[in-house]
């Protein structure tokens, strides 16, 4: 962002990086709509179902005919709530979703703001949407989205612990808390990725690894409340959790700043764990391709592990029965933590002593 | 230009908000502006270059500690009329505690004479070519880390002391045993009976 601000001077500069953020916004919401035909129809496939397949071709454009349906609705502000933030709460969940994605890289050297803490950021903003839960929960005046906004502070609060331990691992490896230097040490062949950590050879770092990456994976199904750990929207005890009050826009934007949030937790596990950019095979080859075509090339890497995250959220939120609310507890508090603990010393221990430390 | 600009913002809505959250009526408002101020604190820590506190001050400030406030004030009974009452009636001698504290303050300030060497190192608070977490990591665990670790340890005695304050062993109790509950399998959890009709189980 500096440099567009160097080159161009503060007025121009600035509204370069507008433009930016701008088609950044539009590219990642119209994927959006396209990525949650792609939830239903697997949820659909998975219970032998069509799935939505009326608007458009097989169902293409319903994300959209949903999108108007929503916007045309009315807005049911409860009597009691307060009103104020009644309607901020789901500003604040999708503005932080949407602001969480400038620091993500989708290609070498395409990313909005570059940040020398930029894994902090990510993991900062991410914590912050529960705010949005829990003022929903909260300003709806109401006692099922109380009840759910409770719950879904306790669980977000604790997996957060344990995620942050596995950034830390993934950071002791790039040595740098940027997000393009951590894709940059995992090139060079999926045997490189952080999940199999070759890089760190002769260390059998993916002995560690491996266990890293599925808690990571499962901890980021808690962190955004999707099912097997969707129990602050339990329909079954709390019709729908803090949402239950939301009609119209302002739940079209709860369920917007959700999705943007696994689609970035997906990306997030591509970036730490399985190579971000990277081809799976040494691609040295692309180098003397066009800037265009190279770029196109790592992008359409990085969109396919993404896309392949997003399919297993799906297929889990079709395959797995929920958590009881205790023994989501008890996995973040006494399993997942302390494993995550050891795995921060080894691999501390792996780059203080290992041959390359 | 652009710095400075976001300086006024920072710092405007840091007070606005530190002063909102003495006088707004309803408590989960309050922490919520308590939230703003340390999230424009964070923004202020990022314009003087030390971005890792400011993510620090937000992970750890705004995503785990105010939310917990939350948890507690949302949780509270409220009566917001004898909330207003009380308002009113300690204004004299909050307000003469606070112009106290502001006239100490403005004395010490005004008296403030830094060494040349404090000066020196505001004016290059990092080593040339090192990042903010290089230089933290640094004082913390290389020059200090003997410190670091008593704190550490008052932090730990502190936690032990307030579980052993708040744990109870009760007679008599049933707990649950965690162990047997995800031990059990089918065969114990399930019993298949074939019951006839208008018969039922009979116990």
């Amino acid at each position: 962002m500096s440099d567009l601000v160097s080159q161009f001077g503060p007025l121009w500069g600035t509204l370069a990086v507008l433009g930016q953020i701008l088609g950044f916004v539009i590219v990642l919401l119209i994927s959006l709509a396209f990525l949650l035909l792609m939830d239903r129809k697997v949820w659909a496939a998975v219970q032998m179902r069509k799935g939505p397949n009326v608007v458009g071709a097989f169902g293409l454009l319903q994300s959209f005919a949903d999108f108007f349906k929503f916007v045309f609705k009315e807005i049911v502000v409860p009597a009691g709530a307060d009103r104020s933030l009644y309607l901020l709460a789901p500003l604040i969940t999708l503005i932080l979703a949407f602001v969480t994605w400038a620091v993500v890289p989708v290609a070498p050297g395409w990313v909005i703001a570059d940040i020398n803490v930029g894994i902090l950021y990510l993991f900062a903003m991410s914590s912050l949407g529960v705010y949005g839960i829990i003022i929903g929960g909260w300003a709806s005046n109401s006692k099922y989205p109380f009840l759910g906004a409770l719950r879904s502070a306790a669980q977000m609060v604790s997996y957060e612990v344990s995620i942050g331990f596995i950034i830390v691992t993934v950071l002791l490896f790039a040595g740098s808390m940027s997000l393009s230097d951590i894709v940059a040490i995992q090139d060079g062949g999926f045997w490189n990725w952080n999940v199999l950590s070759f890089h760190a050879w002769p260390m059998p770092m993916f002995l560690v690894m491996i266990p890293m990456a599925v808690i990571f994976f499962i901890s980021a199904l808690a962190e955004t409340n999707r099912p097997p750990f969707d129990l602050p929207e339990a329909e079954s005890e709390l019709v729908a959790g803090y949402q239950v009050e939301y009609s119209s826009t302002p739940y079209l934007l709860f369920m917007v700043g959700e999705y943007l949030n696994i689609v970035l937790m997906c990306a997030m596990t591509t970036i730490l764990f399985f190579g971000g950019w990277n081809s799976p095979i040494p691609d040295g080859f692309v180098d003397n391709w066009p800037y265009l075509a190279a770029q196109a090339w790592h992008f359409f890497w990085f969109a396919a592990k993404v896309v392949f995250f997003f399919f297993m959220f799906a297929m889990v939120k079709a395959l797995v029965p929920r958590y009881r609310y205790d023994q989501l507890m008890r996995l973040g508090w006494k399993i997942f933590l302390p494993t995550s603990l050891v795995a921060v010393a080894l691999v501390g221990a792996a780059v203080v002593y290992g041959p390359q430390g | 230009m652009l710095a400075t600009l976001a300086f006024w913002a920072f710092s405007g809505v840091a007070i606005a908000s530190a002063f909102m959250v003495v006088i707004a009526r309803n408590p989960v408002r309050s922490v919520l502006f308590l939230i703003l101020a340390f999230f424009s604190a964070a923004g202020l820590f990022v314009l003087l270059g030390a971005e890792f506190l400011a993510m620090l001050l937000i992970v750890v400030y705004v995503g785990a500690v105010a939310v917990l406030f939350l948890f507690v004030v949302m949780m509270l009974d409220i009566d917001f009329a004898e909330l207003k009452q009380g308002f009113l009636s300690y204004l004299p001698l909050g307000g003469a505690f606070a112009l106290v504290l502001a006239a100490l303050l403005a004395m010490t300030v005004a008296t403030w004479q830094a060494s040349d060497q404090a000066q020196s190192l505001r004016a290059a608070a990092m080593p040339d070519g090192m990042s903010n977490i290089e230089a933290l990591g640094t004082v913390i665990y290389d020059q200090y880390v003997y410190f670091f670790q008593a704190a550490g340890l008052v932090l730990l005695v502190a936690m032990i002391g307030a579980i052993v304050l708040t744990l109870r062993h009760k007679d008599g109790v049933k707990r649950q045993s965690v162990t047997a509950q995800v031990g059990r399998d089918r065969k114990e959890a399930i019993e298949m009976l074939d019951i006839k009709p208008g018969q039922g189980i009979g116990e």
